[in-house]
């Protein structure tokens, strides 16, 4: 758990202070240095791309904006499950059945492909990308957040409010929602690999981030058109990409097994 | 069993009606090139495809066309219907995925309960941490490092596909898709392997005198493979995804490329179609696990 988090951490504070320490910038292309491998000459640590574009800066960038769609969505999926959770498991009874029954519905869709028609669809603009990834990850927590308030609702002090007439909106909001914190917090760790997975999916596609702009799934299908002669382009972001999405995992395992949330099927 | 069944045809409807709306809300037409048409030409063209309708009659139309197996021509590749670049290309992608899902389940199941049955040791913690990267580390990832290890350093196997013949252009595309599903049917079996063995009714086997190995085959298996077929629905579309991936980095000509150069290309109704056609695979396949599920365990028939 340590060890996730310290490597997560070092990657988010290289990825916000990494392109300031180096001279060159994402951008700025130099068809006298395409194609460099990683090494001192010329500080490109990581080498340089096709059009000569410095990997250390783009990959941090690409870091940046993954993260960054990452965690905006899961806070997107974060309150439509709380919400559909809290209320499915407040209310009750027969709202309760119909609500969980749309989940399931839900459930048995190729959510991806949706993805990728509205990215169609529509302009591949940021935002879209952030709700798009929000919209489909958010049934787990619904069931999760609805099965902690259906053991909630029966408390003390939620019938206490209830006596005194507090209003069924203001008691799922102040006094149900605070209470599910833990198990948000724990759930949102295993939410945001799924969204990266998402993002950097769209991305290598070539269906997500648009150049100049890059994410990590951009940079490893640009590494892949690449690869035979220069793997580096390949091969490191291939590698952040995979040992983000592995601390993220271990991270939530961990906490999982430490606030002992019990494990959905 | 039968509100499965019914519960099935309203879902479908909803992927239709969803799908249909999200691409005809698209600003834009499918014909908005930088060439700017002739006003006339434009509109014959809207005509021909029955754009100049208006969208309730279009949706009836799709829809008429939908229940005969019509999906409407491309948009992009011409003279083609939706239907035909389909058939063309499923057929490729149904092999890769069958494979695929073959090598997972029993490479997956083999050593999810090897794992199990000396848990704690050396071995079960190298599958387990060989299961975890596999769960974290995305297809995408996978496919084209394996491609430049073993394809092009090693030049072991091919890295295409056309040109290839036989067996050899299967075994990449193939492992790289089974390759997460392996990991987590192996941490599923193992979980619920362990749980199972701890049993009264293998107690009572084993107090029998029956050998582990006949414990396992006739009395473990069949409970502890429960929660595998209950994953085979997320690993079916998993899969399904998977093949969209490995297409393009191995240049496979199956349904998921056309999905892709569909999407790039702004072809709407190749989109359209081959969404549908998935929603379609993918709830009909749910509900075949749902029926094989009651057939094993006799508790869920009897509700």
């Amino acid at each position: 758990m340590k060890r996730s988090g310290g490597i997560l951490l070092f990657v988010l504070v290289l990825a916000i202070i990494g392109p300031w320490l180096s001279p060159h910038d994402y951008l700025s292309t130099n068809f006298d240095d395409m194609l460099r491998s990683p090494g001192l000459s010329g500080l490109h640590l990581f080498g340089t791309d096709d059009l000569g574009r410095d990997l250390f800066v783009r990959t941090m960038l690409g870091i940046r904006v993954t993260l960054l769609v990452a965690v905006v969505a899961s806070l997107v999926s974060l309150v439509i499950g709380v919400t559909y959770g809290a209320v499915a498991g407040y209310v009750g009874g027969r709202v309760d059945a119909v609500m969980m029954r749309f989940v399931d519905t839900l459930y048995a869709l190729p959510f991806i492909f949706f993805v990728i028609l509205l990215m169609v669809a529509f302009e591949r603009n940021f935002l879209l990308i952030f709700v798009a990834i929000g919209a489909i990850n958010w049934l787990d927590m619904a069931r999760i957040v609805r099965g902690q308030t259906l053991s909630l609702r029966e408390r003390e002090f939620v019938s206490a409010a209830r006596l005194m007439g507090v209003s069924t909106a203001r008691i799922i909001f102040r006094h149900i929602t605070p209470n599910l914190l833990g198990i948000v917090v724990v759930y949102v760790t295993l939410t945001i690999p799924q969204a990266i997975l998402v993002e950097s999916f769209l991305s290598f596609l070539g269906l997500g981030v648009q150049e100049p702009q890059t994410s990590l799934g951009a940079l490893v299908d640009a590494g892949v058109n690449q690869m035979e002669g220069a793997s580096w382009m390949l091969l490191i972001p291939a590698a952040v990409l995979a040992l983000i999405l592995m601390s993220f995992n271990f991270l939530g395992d961990a906490m999982r097994d430490f606030f002992d949330v019990r494990q959905t099927p | 069993m039968l509100l499965r069944l019914l519960g099935a045809i309203p879902t479908l409807l909803l992927v239709i009606v969803l799908a249909f709306l999200m691409v005809h809300a698209a600003p834009g037409g499918p014909f908005d090139d930088e060439r700017v048409l002739p006003t006339d030409v434009a509109a014959n063209i809207q005509a021909a495809y029955h754009l100049d309708e208006p969208l309730p009659q279009q949706f009836t139309r799709y829809m008429a066309g939908l229940l005969r197996g019509d999906l409407g021509p491309s948009y992009r590749y011409r003279d083609y219907t939706v239907s035909e670049l389909i058939g063309s290309g499923f057929p490729i992608s149904l092999q890769l995925g069958a494979l695929a899902m073959a090598l997972a389940l029993l490479v997956g199941i083999s050593s999810g309960t090897v794992a199990a049955l000396k848990q704690g040791s050396m071995l079960d913690r190298v599958v387990m941490s060989f299961a975890m990267t596999g769960i974290s580390i995305p297809v995408f990832v996978v496919a084209p490092v394996l491609v430049l290890l073993l394809a092009v350093k090693l030049q072991w196997l091919p890295a295409g596909w056309s040109g290839e013949s036989g067996f050899a252009k299967f075994v990449l595309p193939v492992i790289t898709l089974a390759l997460p599903q392996i990991a987590y049917i192996a941490r599923l079996t193992r979980a619920s392997m362990i749980d199972v063995l701890g049993c009264d009714f293998i107690r009572t086997a084993r107090s029998q005198g029956l050998g582990s190995k006949a414990i396992i085959r006739v009395h473990a298996l069949k409970p502890a493979m429960l929660p595998v077929l209950s994953y085979m629905g997320p690993a079916i579309a998993a899969i399904l995804t998977g093949t969209v991936v490995v297409e393009e980095v191995f240049g496979i000509p199956g349904l998921g490329q056309f999905f892709v150069r569909g999407a790039l290309n702004r072809d709407y109704t190749l989109v359209l179609g081959i969404v549908i056609f998935y929603a379609a695979l993918i709830i009909s396949l749910n509900l075949v696990v749902d029926i094989l599920y009651g057939f094993i365990d006799p508790r869920v028939r009897q509700r």
